[in-house]
Parts: structure tokens; sequence; C-alpha cells
């Protein structure tokens, strides 16, 4: 697979200028969305960030935490592909990685403290998120710089995708609010009497369905695992080539 | 004692390391089709986060802390954990080739398992001491161990079942980790106190 895209690229070059954003390269970002995501396809880091999806809002800057790491990890190591030796490799992986997640949880730890707190230890679990160091092995480490960064990207997009959908269903049918704790923070479905959940502000207006009591299967962590097999299941369904043959 | 014993009922049963917190799921879902595997792979996390927790405990004591280098914890930590396993890895090999073979494959898959290096993150947040540390780390690891081969017998059982085309594999995994999840949520009834009494010899 890496041979044969090398090849490819080196053809494309002798004949004119590769583009910069063509085909091949909306492919990297747009087929791990969907067809090859990470979480529901390849199974690849469902490990920890799953627990911060009870909110919409820790599972979007969780994301985008995924994101900056899987994209700058993807282009670094393809940078420094030719220069590591096989047999350290992991071990130059685990340090970039670690290295990005420590940026991140310091600016995190300065720009939003509450946010920070909320996370807790998850922010410096991505890395041993596996899919992080699943597309380093797998993709940036036979491919170059660019390439490699839209690949980390589109990955990491893709994980987010998953995060943020489970975020939505269990923050709306759990607590009837979204993005709580946030700026833009909304109370949508339930009576918007009980609105606890955060007393900071009053959200937008009134309340959809006033008779919804708050389904509190969603808030355990249970919760996250049958959101995801729904997902899969309507996925799969709809796409039968993804069943598992097995 | 009791309270070492208060921390290792409550991280093996109540805050589950998989049904509560999702850590390790990558290695929980890919190992878990078979029970012998997956008995191998959740003794090595038993025995893998017994010795990396007080290892962390004493890094992060005596030198992080005290040399007030906390930002590199991540680093240091998923070091420590890389070379223990290595070392550990050598040590079973060179003095028990049966327990190495029990193990021997399942050890370097642990590097990148969440649950070695959540565990150590969370005893820097719950700021545990040493004792502590020691039977949380145990205690996580047998609470791993036991979701592990709980999965892994009921998908022996699944595969003989009509499921769904679109849920089979992967879809089923998450349904029944779910509900793994809530039938440990009634163990939350466990009241930690009557532990807590339990004083060891001498006190």
């Amino acid at each position: 697979m890496a041979e044969s895209t090398e090849i490819k690229t080196g053809v494309t070059t002798t004949q004119e200028k590769e583009p910069l954003f063509g085909k091949k390269e909306r492919i990297l970002i747009t087929d791990p969305l969907l067809d090859n995501n990470p979480i529901t396809i390849q199974v690849l880091g469902v490990c920890s960030a799953l627990a911060v999806t009870s909110l919409v809002y820790p599972s979007l800057v969780m994301s985008v935490a995924v994101v900056f790491v899987c994209a700058f990890s993807s282009l670094f190591t393809s940078l420094l592909r030719n220069t590591i030796p096989k047999a350290v490799r992991l071990i130059v992986q685990l340090v970039i990685i670690a290295t990005l997640v420590t940026i991140v949880n310091e600016a995190l730890k300065a720009l939003n403290y509450p946010i920070y707190k909320q996370l807790s230890v998850y922010i410096g679990l991505i890395i041993t998120n596996c899919i992080v160091m699943g597309r380093l092995e797998a993709f940036a480490m036979a491919n170059k710089p660019w390439r490699s960064f839209l690949d980390g990207l589109g990955n990491g997009l893709g994980y987010g995708l998953i995060l943020v959908a489970v975020g939505f269903v269990r923050e709306l049918f759990g607590k009837g609010s979204l993005f709580a704790g946030s700026p833009i923070e909304w109370k949508i479905i339930g009576p918007s009497a009980e609105y606890t959940i955060n007393t900071m502000s009053e959200g937008l207006g009134g309340t959809l369905f006033g008779w919804y009591a708050n389904n509190n299967l969603m808030v355990l962590p249970a919760a996250a695992m049958f959101v995801i097999a729904v997902f899969i299941w309507i996925q799969r369904a709809w796409n039968p080539k993804l069943v598992d043959a097995s | 004692m009791g309270e070492y014993i208060n921390i290792f009922i409550k991280s093996a049963f109540i805050e589950n390391m998989v049904l509560a917190y999702f850590l390790g799921m990558c290695s929980y879902l890919a190992v878990s089709k078979t029970l012998s595997t997956a008995f191998g792979l959740g003794m090595a996390v038993i025995f893998v986060l017994g010795i990396t927790m007080p290892i962390n405990w004493l890094i992060n004591e005596y030198l992080l802390v005290s040399f007030e280098l906390e930002f590199l914890r991540f680093i240091i930590f998923i070091a420590v954990i890389a070379s223990t396993v290595q070392l550990v890895e050598m040590v079973v090999e060179k003095f028990s080739p049966g327990l190495y073979a029990a193990l021997g494959i399942f050890l370097p898959l642990i590097t990148v398992n969440c649950a070695i290096l959540g565990g150590s993150l969370f005893m820097v947040t719950r700021e545990y001491d040493l004792g502590e540390s020691i039977a949380f780390g145990l205690g996580g690891g047998f609470g791993w161990f036991l979701a592990i081969i709980a999965i892994a017998a009921i998908r022996e059982r699944i595969r003989y079942s009509n499921v769904p085309p679109a849920l089979r594999g992967l879809g089923m995994a998450f349904l029944l980790t779910g509900l793994m999840g809530v039938a440990f949520l009634s163990l939350t009834g466990i009241d930690p106190a009557v532990f807590a009494g339990w004083s060891g010899t001498g006190e």
C-alpha cells in the first residue's frame, strides 16, 4: 500500500507538479469521517476519551485536543521518518506524542481552568490513545509530511465527530441541555424550572417539551457504550459491506 | 489496613477501570474473543499495574514534585511504563519460563494500554500515598481482569446466538459492555465503612 503510493507520487511529479489539495488529499480527510471511522470501523482509540462524553462541551474540547495531537504528531513523525531507527521507533513516537500532549495540557490549564479540571486525566491519556499511534505506524512512517498531516487531521476529525455525536445524544436526553458549561449553553427539552446543571446562565428562553423527564441512564458511563453500539448498528445496516465477516 | 482494602474494593468493583472510566478499551475489545487469551492479558495487566504504580509514585514524589518538574510528568510516566514493561519481560523470561509463556505476548501490548498510564495519573490527581497507590494498582488491575474475562466468556457464548448481522462482533461487544457496566452499578451499594473497620493486627 505504502509502496504503491510512493511510486504513484514519483510518476506524477515527473509529469507536472502535484496539486496541494487534490482528490487523493481530499479522500485522506473524508474517508476516516465515515467509511473508515477510527471508532466505529477501525476500533482504535475507544480507550479513554469516551469518559468525557456526558456533556457536549468537554467532548468538543477533547476532540480539538485529539485533532491537534493526531495531526501534528503525524507531521513530525513523517518529517523524521527517514532518520528514526526501526528498533526505537515506538519510543520516538511516544516522545513526540507525549510532548504534544504536554503542550495541549499546559495550554488548557492556562486558557480554561474549569474545563481542564473536568477533563482531568483524560487529556494525558491521549498519549496512549491507540488512534494516534496507529496512524503514525500505519501511515506517517511511510508517507510524505503533507499527506501524513492530512491523514492525521482526517482521523482526528473522524474521532472527534463520534465523540461530539455521543456527547450530543447523552447531554440532550440525559440533561435536556446542550453545551452546558460553555458560554452558549442552551436548555432545550424538559422543564426549565429544574435547571440546575450550571446556574451561571439561564440559556435561551423556554424549552420545547415541558413534560420530558431527564433520562438518568444517559448520564451513566454505560450509556456511551449503548450510543456507540447504536451508531455502529445504523452505520453497518446502512452499508452492509462494513459488517464483520467473522 | 482497612483503608487499603477499602481502596482495593472500590477500584475493583465500584469504580471499575473499564466499565466506569473506559480505560484500556482497545485491548479489552481486541483481545476478548477467547477466554484463554483474555485471562493471560488480564493477569499481565494486574502484574504491570502492581509494579508500575509504586515506581511512578516514588518518581513523582521524589523527582517530579521536589524538583518542580511536574510538566514533564506525562513523558516520564510513559517512559517508566515502557521501560518497566521491557524489564519485567526480560526478568520473567529469565526466571519463570512458565509465566513468560502465559504472559509473554501480552506484555508489549500493555505499554499502550490506557489503564496503566491512567492508573498512574489517577494516583497523582487523587493524591494517594505509597500504600494506597499499591492497593489502587492491584484493585484496578483486578477489576480490569474481571471485566475482560467476563466479556470474553459472554462473547464465546454469544457466537452461537442469532445476532442481527449489523450488530455482530463490535456492536454486540459495545452493547454487552454497557450492560455489564449497568450490572456493576449495583455494587455501588457496598458500604466502604464496613472495610474501614477492619484494622490490621496490632492496631
